[in-house]
């Protein structure tokens, strides 16, 4: 099957309006006879149903929370990027398109990524429209700040919770549909599997998490917007119930996974405290503004950091990076941060930490303040609390979270932070359209591959799940539907509806029947123990190897000794987190081997086989500028497609931070 | 609630005023006139009216809210502690409530009785309320009685001034420190009013 | 910062549905490390329980970074425990300390029945919200961003309402079982910005019925809601709701 990724002709500027002026339309009667199958309600979920529903689709929408607002788009701290230049400081569409590309180290889709641009400033006009809070100057008008080392400020914010403001307005537009009727909102359900007639995707076998009972629902099309799989890592940033089952269903219903390996692991979180951790927490990313990252200059030196002298630390992002420091991207940050504990200059209980300090910055702080009051003559201890002040101003909020999790006070002692995995650019393979390679199956935000390419930019992933599910997918979901008008509903007896849900029960009830000795967590942490050593920020062909040996073991092991107590048919957590664990292992294999398969280093994808002699990653556009769509074909068993990669206005160059 | 409770507040305000006469020490002479006064001018009768209806309003709407508020937690918590997040006043006010009226009731038969009985039943009798305050209160289990209940009031008046305000929809970062304030110092002047009359009586102070 | 162990006995609400009747079981956990979370900690009970054979705890959690809102502890007669502005969480085991009882109960209200243990339905918050909170704007529909200056301040307190989370301490912790603090927050984010004003009257009549409708029940001023809430909703937000509610009861021409 070849891959057709459907970019309209002409003009990448033109292309997008276009697609929309030609594209095929449903007349509002048709509307009414159509459904909609949404599952997943964060920023991508909640806004193509809410749109959808405005439009009058008939839509069915679900999400495995107890309420659509605590999708995880809502733990999204810094802001959403938009191309409005209310700065004045020279932002353009073409800019935030470029920077993005870029940023993605050229292995993202060029048509997707303009089109994204174009629509980010409709989404910040909408969201104000819906009433989201964003931070305002003096004169009333938006306030903005820059983010991710672009040059420009485009990031619009709501303190550093601007995924909660902006869910919760995508949130109360989706309940004004469900008050409306237009939406019908199934909350504590879990898609377990696509339902396919004559190769087209029409419904859902769905589980009701309370009752244990399965649901079947029909619906002309289903758009999956269920969001990453950072917890294949088993400690991310994610949230626990974050998973890839949907996604993984359809993957296996005929939909291709693309670029499953690229996974962003984000340089500033609060390290793992010990075995019984549970999940990490992000720090944003604005505290490298100001702090600087350092280790000590001896191997294991478990002085207090206080006592260890300047000419003692090694301050290692300065040190290579002269030109960036501590501000060079993510993902450079992450692994120098890696190297230095792996050669064992780590700090911390584990070992597995390096030193944000802020330190320098409180005095230079303190100094400018009491310059501006013109008391050049104070004393040491009098700038440090100038300085205290100016620093809790900026990042009061995030010193706090630091020290209820840690209990230490990072205004005194530095911050120890390590890389954790945080977002993954890779999943479900779509056309331009959104659409998967199944027909009426389509993928929206996180859970689609389509617009980070190997690397996200800060302040992007509110952008795209807004963008693909207020703006893009009410047309392209159009174009598809105009040709479904004569389809009837199809009835949930059909016999497609009978198999696939008799297949969700049997997978169900083998689970149950395993009665081993071991828990799901468990298993749980041995995948992300794997997953996180071999195909984590650094890979290597010998571990990606012996790492999809050893997910093979952990899935025979799992399939034969995992314990999950309780009944089938009844509100049960270890059951329903079984099922999550069980995709998760499967997902794992494919990631080490796409990431076995691309012998090259691209942003988030670090190859230590492809590296320059001072250690950075190169990239191998010669063979590898393509997205890898991988699909399905039984047990451990998948085809590589390839979609090659034209950038026609965005030259790829090698990125350098020196 | 807070409609009802402010005008009741307003009238102990009177209430009180009034009954400070007795300070005056002049043998009840200007409080017997000002009882005269509000039990005969006829624009004060018909606030009397306004007063029961307030009261019977104030005390039907608590025994509401209190039904619906129990309703809201069929099933209590096995253990809590509320103490750490809200004063034990503010949580009382239906116990509160409850003993004020009871106080009520024999403060009512005490006084209210009596006046009524003398104008109605007796043809417009002469009625010294002063003499009666003395003779009562010259008990001590009542005298200790009224303290309780005043004490009762403090805490129902402290509570209620500023909660009516938060009722009414006023919350004002200036202001409302300021009306926390007044509320505390009006149920302290109130209440050092109330208490005072029993115990001057009973011991003599008063004459 | 010190870090210790601590053996620790749990009393732990156990209910099999919302049909049965619950009740309080006895627990011991052992080497519990003082730099765990709360929801950590019961990660550990819960593995001893299916290796004990038995069922694990249900309970309510998600993001585990104190935003999401669906964590729901009533620990130590406290809504999230006792840490002030936090949630369940957030909550770490230093607060405990060696040989400590800890009584874990679910959130009590009419309008929260018990699903399983110490997992309650909420779904009435979500009704409230389709009563009314939100702004009736299609998408598509707007306006430039910029096109309506908002006064700084106004934004400010409007963020400062949105904030709220939807967990439902509020109405765990009063002890009317009130939720005016959660629709006080959503009705004073959007009186406070332009953008609201059009529905101001219908939203704040609509949410209150509804909430009324629920079973929650009334403000008697307590202010426990603001001490308990994890993320310091003010209850100047209650005040809000009802001048809101007032103004739209006498001039609104609807019945």
């Amino acid at each position: 099957m070849a891959l057709d990724a459907k970019i309209p002709h002409g003009e990448m500027d033109k292309k997008w309006t276009d697609y929309k002026g030609h594209v095929k339309l449903v007349n509002p009667a048709n509307k009414r006879k159509l459904e909609v199958i949404v599952v997943g309600t964060g920023l991508a979920g909640a806004s193509a149903a809410a749109s959808l529903g405005e439009l009058g689709y008939k839509v069915k929408a679900f999400c495995f929370q107890d309420s659509p607002r605590r999708a995880h788009s809502i733990a999204a701290q810094g802001g959403i990027n938009a191309a409005k230049n209310y700065q004045n400081d020279g932002d353009s569409v073409f800019r935030l398109f470029y920077d993005t590309v870029k940023g993605g180290d050229y292995r993202a889709r060029e048509a997707n990524v303009h089109r994204l641009a174009e629509v980010s400033t409709a989404i910040i006009d909408q969201c104000v429209a819906q009433g989201v809070p964003f931070a305002r100057e003096y004169g009333g008008l938006l306030s903005n700040r820059s983010f991710g080392g672009t040059q420009v400020q485009r990031t619009f914010y709501a303190a550093g919770q601007t995924g909660q403001q902006l869910l919760l307005g995508a949130y109360s537009a989706l309940e004004r549909q469900v008050a409306l009727g237009n939406v019908k909102m199934y909350t504590r359900h879990e898609m377990l599997d696509v339902v396919k007639i004559d190769d087209k995707a029409r419904g859902i076998i769905a589980r009701d998490l309370v009752s244990g009972e399965l649901e079947s629902h029909f619906g002309h099309a289903v758009l999956l917007c269920s969001g990453g799989y950072g917890n294949v890592f088993y400690l991310s940033t994610n949230a626990m119930g974050s998973n890839v089952t949907a996604a993984w269903k359809a993957h296996k219903k005929g939909a291709f996974f693309g670029n499953p390996c690229f996974t962003q692991i984000h340089p500033t979180c609060i390290p793992v405290s010990g075995d019984h951790q549970s999940k990490l927490t992000l720090m944003s990313e604005s505290l490298r503004n100001d702090g600087r990252i350092w280790v000590p200059l001896k191997k294991g030196d478990n002085r207090n950091p206080k006592d260890i002298p300047e000419n003692e630390r090694d301050y290692y992002l300065e040190r290579r990076y002269p030109a960036f420091g501590n501000l060079v991207p993510r993902d450079v940050a992450s692994r120098a941060a890696k190297e230095r504990c792996d050669e064992g200059y780590g700090v911390g209980t584990t070992k597995m930490a390096v030193y944000l300090d802020y330190k320098d910055a409180i005095i230079r702080y303190g100094k400018i303040e009491a310059g501006k009051a013109g008391n050049d003559n104070i004393s040491h201890e009098e700038i440090v609390a100038l300085g205290k002040k100016v620093v809790e101003e900026k990042y009061g909020n995030l010193f706090e979270m630091y020290e209820k999790i840690t209990g230490e006070n990072p205004y005194e002692t530095p911050m120890r932070i390590y890389p954790a995995v945080h977002y993954t650019m890779g999943g479900l393979w779509v056309d331009y359209e959104l659409q998967t390679t199944v027909k009426g199956l389509y993928a929206l935000g996180e859970a689609n591959f389509s617009d980070h390419g190997a690397n996200r930019l800060g302040a992007s992933a509110l952008m795209q799940g807004l963008a693909d599910g207020y703006f893009v997918i009410p047309y392209t979901l159009g174009n598809y539907l105009a040709d479904e008008i004569h389809t009837t509903s199809i009835s949930t007896d059909h016999p497609a509806f009978a198999e696939t849900k008799q297949a969700v029960t049997d997978r169900l009830n083998t689970l149950m029947n395993i009665k081993g000795t071991q828990t799901v967590e468990s298993f749980h942490k041995r995948l992300g123990k794997i997953i996180w050593d071999k195909c984590g920020m650094a890979r290597n062909e010998q571990g990606l190897k012996q790492a999809i040996e050893e997910v093979r073991a952990l899935k025979k092991e799992f399939w034969s000794d995992v314990r999950i107590p309780g009944e089938v048919n009844a509100f049960n957590l270890e059951l329903d987190k079984a099922g999550r664990v069980a995709d998760l292992i499967e997902l794992g294999e494919l990631m080490c081997l796409d990431a076995l398969n691309r012998n090259e280093s691209c942003g988030g994808h670090f190859r230590e086989e492809s590296q320059t002699e001072d250690g950075e990653a190169k990239r191998d556009d010669e063979n590898y500028a393509y997205v890898a769509a991988w699909e399905n074909k039984g047990e451990s068993s998948w085809e590589l497609h390839k979609e090659a990669l034209n950038f026609e206005i965005v030259k790829p160059t090698q990125r350098s931070y020196k | 609630m807070a409609f009802t409770g402010l005008f009741l507040i307003l009238f102990l305000i009177v209430h009180a005023s009034i009954n400070a006469c007795i300070f005056l020490n002049d043998g009840g002479q200007t409080f017997n006139e000002m009882a005269h006064f509000m039990s005969h001018n006829w624009i004060m009768r018909f606030l009397e009216i306004g007063l029961f209806a307030g009261l019977i309003t104030h005390i039907i709407q608590g025994l509401m809210l209190w039904n619906q508020n129990k309703n809201a937690r069929p099933v209590q918590y096995a253990y809590s502690q509320p103490n750490k997040n809200s004063k034990w006043y503010s949580r009382s006010m239906a116990l509160l409530g409850t003993l004020l009226l009871l106080f009520l009731i024999m403060h009512l038969s005490h006084f209210y009785v009596g006046t009524k009985v003398a104008l109605y039943a007796k043809g417009d009798a002469p009625h010294n309320l002063f003499e009666e305050m003395k003779e009562v209160f010259s008990i001590n289990w009542i005298v200790a009685l009224y303290v309780a209940g005043v004490i009762a009031l403090f805490w129902h008046l402290y509570h209620g001034f500023q909660s009516a305000f938060q009722s009414l929809g006023i919350n004002h970062k200036k202001y409302t420190p300021m009306l926390k304030t007044i509320g505390l110092g009006y149920a302290i002047i109130i209440c050092l009013l109330f208490a005072l009359m029993p115990i001057s009586m009973f011991l003599g102070c008063i004459k | 910062m010190e870090h210790y162990h601590m053996n620790l006995t749990l009393k732990v609400w156990r209910q099999k549905n919302s049909k049965e009747q619950g009740k309080l079981e006895t627990y011991q956990v052992k080497d519990i490390s003082s730099e765990m979370s709360f929801l950590e900690m019961f990660d550990v009970l819960n593995e001893q329980l299916i290796v004990e054979g038995k069922e694990p705890i249900a309970f309510d959690h998600d993001c585990r970074e104190g935003i999401c809102g669906m964590c729901s502890m009533y620990i130590n007669g406290q809504a999230h425990g006792p840490w002030q502005q936090n949630t369940t969480c957030q909550l770490h085991m230093r607060a405990f300390k060696d040989g400590d009882t800890i009584t874990v109960e679910p959130w009590r209200s009419k309008a929260f029945p018990v699903l399983k243990d110490l997992v309650v339905n909420r779904s009435a918050f979500d009704r409230i919200i389709q009563a009314g909170g939100y702004i009736s704007v299609n998408t598509g529909n707007a306006v430039d961003a910029n096109a309506i200056p908002i006064d700084k301040k106004d934004a400010d307190d409007a963020f400062m309402a949105a904030a709220c989370i939807g967990c439902g301490a509020c109405v765990a912790t009063c002890k009317n079982g009130s939720a005016m603090l959660f629709v006080g927050a959503k009705v004073s984010q959007l009186a406070l910005l332009p953008q609201g004003g059009p529905e101001r009257e219908s939203r704040v009549l609509n949410m209150v019925a509804q909430m009324d409708k629920e079973g929650f029940g009334n403000c008697t001023n307590t202010y426990a809601c603001e001490a308990e809430c994890p993320k310091g909703i003010s209850v100047s937000n209650i005040a809000r709701l009802n001048s809101e509610y007032l103004k739209a009861g006498l001039t609104t021409e609807t019945k």
